[in-house]
């Protein structure tokens, strides 16, 4: 197929896959900090969330102050933001259009539907029970259109450079969330315990939307390194990182057995699966979760880059 | 002007026969049914996102062009000679092409005006002596025809460039086959929905000698800021051919080649929907950042075609268009099965002296214009664009034709009071492969939306009707 067809679906799925993160970050933060504070602390929850959409950047280039209303526009709504939700469905709209022949009728329905119906919302929702419904809406469009593709797509290049994009930004969001939270994560905790630690905990899995999965997987009360557990090395869980690459791996190896050529790309995604297959999470904490993580964000992307190269140039 | 032919009604208010069973259906569905269909269609088109980019409009970088409901109906012998006139005049139009640019026996014969081709800016030096592949230089062709009365159809102008339009064609049918299933059992129509399969064999069958046994076919778009890319995104699909653009083709050892996730891929066939004069920065417009540089070396080598031929503006030309008669008759020697309005050439002293002074009757077009851009319809237009436009004439009347304004038929159509008349037109597409001339039956009816109009271009507000050919 065209290198740039490719590109176009890669990044349509990433696009896709970051706005609904964005949602889920937005609907977390929103119900930690409807919380009384003596639940949750005077940690500023909007800073933190800026942070863990990565965008801290050009946040504070905009404004001086962290709080709801900023945050919310922000993240979601605003047009000077290129990752904000609005103009993530923008851009996805754009590539889609780009590549119209290589999507399916319901693919794309999908995506211009969406993008049609994000007018309705103007510059934001006016009451907070509106923004509920606007952040629900997101989370479903997502999931209608990465259903769309898996119920829809044939099963060949196009799809698989679609599941690459979305494993890669997957793998990316839950890496950031672990990031900016990994404090909270580490074994020191286990002392500290009380309810402000675990409504934190609670927001965390239910970012990535894990929090009866765990429950399924542990039968047990929230407990930090688990957490860290099931989103860095359980496979079962689908936003593991674990999870992800075993996905990548599987769409890469498919690409190079279609094209009769292993390269570089599939190397280096291997390399990290093993990596995060013969990890255990007492080492991790050892070696320092927050090391590992960093060093997880640059091989994410240094695949994101190989990817580039080896195919969509 | 005369009171309009209708095509349901006639001159005298009979119903013709073609329109016996929609006639009847129109009067049995109640009018709060035909409505709602009417806004599920417009909903539909939406969804499927067929829009069309309206230039000079800076807010509607995507507007639906309006769709009309009521079906535009032809009967079979009426399209056995409309299609037999087609396929005459397209045929006529490859051979003056490769004329032109060959030995030139239309000029010497004094038949059509030398400078009116040397002068012509879209004539392409070039093309001259240039072989194209198996002398097919125009290979997608929109006829636009005009019907006045029950026998009389005119063609008002020929597309040889690059014709758009077709997608309507089909998606208007596949709107209407989900709309109103029950009108369509009522009658026997002629399918359109094998275009895309003619359009494919058209194209393999001109791909140069030097292709494989399987030839690679792309489409060439300019991309998605232009006003047709709806258009181009849907026939490459319905084609199974890559849509590309300009970037991700490039010209290696006189050979084109597509950038795949695969590495470089040859390219046989380009159906290029992008103007002569962006195609290659190297040998046109240094600018253009939508073509592909060294494209003409590799055409010139004779190792890729174009669908269109480069040039092939020498022959669709409002100008040249009034000697089309003359030039099927020379290089067939046939009698033109489809006729031409009536043109006055302002060019020639005698008629400029007769536009001039009946400026307000006729329609006046610019010769390189299209679109329904720059011309003036004498009879709605007021004391100062009259003035306007004799001054025009006066200082360039070269660059002018004038033609009576015509009475077009009109048909039936929805409007906000009801269904009333409207004027139409119609765009049938022509293919020209090595083998055969395939025109499938229907076209693109164009219909002026507003009473009274005769402009139905998209670009000035015109709509769509679904066209019907009745299979005997």
């Amino acid at each position: 197929m065209l290198s740039r067809t490719a590109d176009n679906l890669y990044w349509l799925a990433r696009y896709v896959e970051r706005a609904e993160y964005l949602a889920r970050i937005l609907e977390a933060t929103q119900r930690l900090t409807a919380l009384p504070l003596a639940y949750v602390g005077e940690s500023n929850e909007w800073e933190s969330a800026v942070a863990t959409a990565g965008c801290a950047g050009a946040f504070y280039a905009v404004f001086s102050e962290a709080n709801e209303e900023n945050v919310t526009d922000f993240l979601a709504f605003s047009t000077a933001n290129p990752s904000s939700i609005r103009s993530c469905f923008e851009a996805a709209r754009t590539n889609a259009r780009a590549v119209r022949t290589a999507l399916t009728v319901e693919m794309w329905d999908a995506i211009n539907g969406t993008w049609l119906e994000l007018r309705r919302y103007g510059n934001g929702p006016t009451s907070r029970e509106e923004l509920s419904r606007f952040l629900r809406w997101v989370q479903e469009s997502s999931l209608r259109f990465d259903g769309c593709a898996y119920r829809t797509m044939l099963r060949n290049d196009a799809y698989w450079f679609t599941r690459l994009g979305v494993y890669l930004e997957r793998a990316d969001n839950t890496a950031r969330i672990l990031d900016v939270k990994y404090h909270m994560l580490l074994p020191a905790h286990e002392q500290v315990g009380g309810p402000l630690d675990y409504f934190q905990w609670a927001a965390i899995l239910r970012s990535v939307s894990a929090l009866t999965s765990y429950h399924w997987v542990y039968r047990e009360s929230l407990k930090p390194w688990l957490i860290a557990d099931l989103l860095i090395l359980k496979e079962e869980m689908p936003r593991s990182l674990a999870s992800c690459y075993e996905n990548i791996v599987t769409n890469l190896d498919r690409i190079a057995a279609a094209y009769g050529r292993q390269g570089p790309v599939q190397r280096l995604a291997r390399s990290v699966r093993t990596r995060l297959q013969n990890s255990r999470m007492d080492d991790i904490f050892q070696r320092g979760l927050h090391e590992f993580i960093q060093s997880f964000i640059a091989d994410n992307n240094r695949i994101g880059t190989t990817i580039t190269q080896q195919y969509l140039t | 002007m005369a009171v309009a032919f209708d095509e349901m009604t006639g001159q005298d208010g009979k119903l013709r026969p073609a329109y016996r069973e929609l006639s009847a259906w129109l009067g049995e569905i109640r009018p709060d049914v035909l409505d709602y269909r009417r806004r599920e269609a417009e909903f539909l088109f939406r969804r499927i996102g067929i829009t069309f980019a309206v230039y000079g409009e800076a807010d509607s970088q995507e507007r639906l062009i309006p769709f009309d409901v009521i079906p535009r109906i032809l009967s079979a012998p009426e399209w056995a000679l409309l299609s037999r006139g087609l396929e005459q005049r397209v045929t006529a139009i490859n051979a003056y092409i490769r004329d032109i640019y060959g030995k030139r026996e239309c000029l010497r014969a004094g038949i059509v005006p030398e400078d009116l081709v040397f002068q012509n800016p879209v004539f392409r030096p070039e093309m001259n002596g240039q072989k194209v592949p198996h002398d097919i230089y125009v290979a997608i062709a929109g006829i636009d025809i005009v019907r006045v009365d029950d026998q009389t159809f005119y063609v008002l102008e020929d597309n040889a460039r690059t014709p758009s339009g077709v997608s309507y064609m089909l998606e208007n049918r596949e709107i209407m086959l989900r709309l109103f299933p029950e009108l369509f059992s009522r009658h026997r129509i002629a399918p359109v929905d094998n275009y895309p399969d003619e359009l494919l064999a058209t194209l393999q069958s001109i791909a140069p000698n030097t292709a494989a046994a399987e030839p690679t076919v792309v489409l060439l778009t300019p991309g998605v800021f232009n006003s047709a890319y709806y258009e181009h995104s849907f026939l490459a699909d319905k084609l199974g051919i890559e849509l590309v653009e300009g970037r991700d083709l490039f010209v290696r050892g006189e050979e084109v080649f597509m950038r795949t996730t695969q590495g470089p891929k040859r390219v046989d066939v380009i159906y290029r929907r992008l103007d002569d004069d962006f195609l290659d920065p190297l040998a046109f417009r240094p600018d253009s950042v939508l073509g592909v540089p060294g494209l003409m070396s590799a055409y010139q080598a004779g190792n890729v075609t174009l669908a269109n031929a480069v040039g092939t503006g020498v022959a669709d030309d409002k100008a040249v268009y009034s000697y089309m008669p003359e030039i099927v008759k020379f290089f067939l020697g046939e009698e033109p099965i489809l006729r031409n309005v009536p043109t006055f050439r302002c060019r020639e002293d005698e008629h400029l002296g007769y536009v001039l002074d009946n400026i307000d009757k006729l329609v006046v077009k610019e010769v390189h214009g299209s679109g329904g851009y720059g011309m003036l319809i004498g009879p709605a237009a007021d004391k100062a664009m009259l003035a306007a436009f004799r001054a025009k004439l006066k200082s360039a009347p070269a660059n002018f034709i004038a033609q009576p304004t015509l009475a077009l038929s009109t048909c039936p159509t929805c409007v906000d009071s009801g269904i009333a008349p409207r004027h139409v037109d119609l765009r049938p597409f022509v293919l020209t492969g090595r083998d055969k001339v395939r025109i499938v039956p229907g076209g693109l009816t164009r219909v002026a939306m507003k009473a009274g109009s005769l402009v139905v271009n998209s670009s000035q507000g015109g709509g769509t009707k679904d066209t019907w050919v009745l299979d005997g």
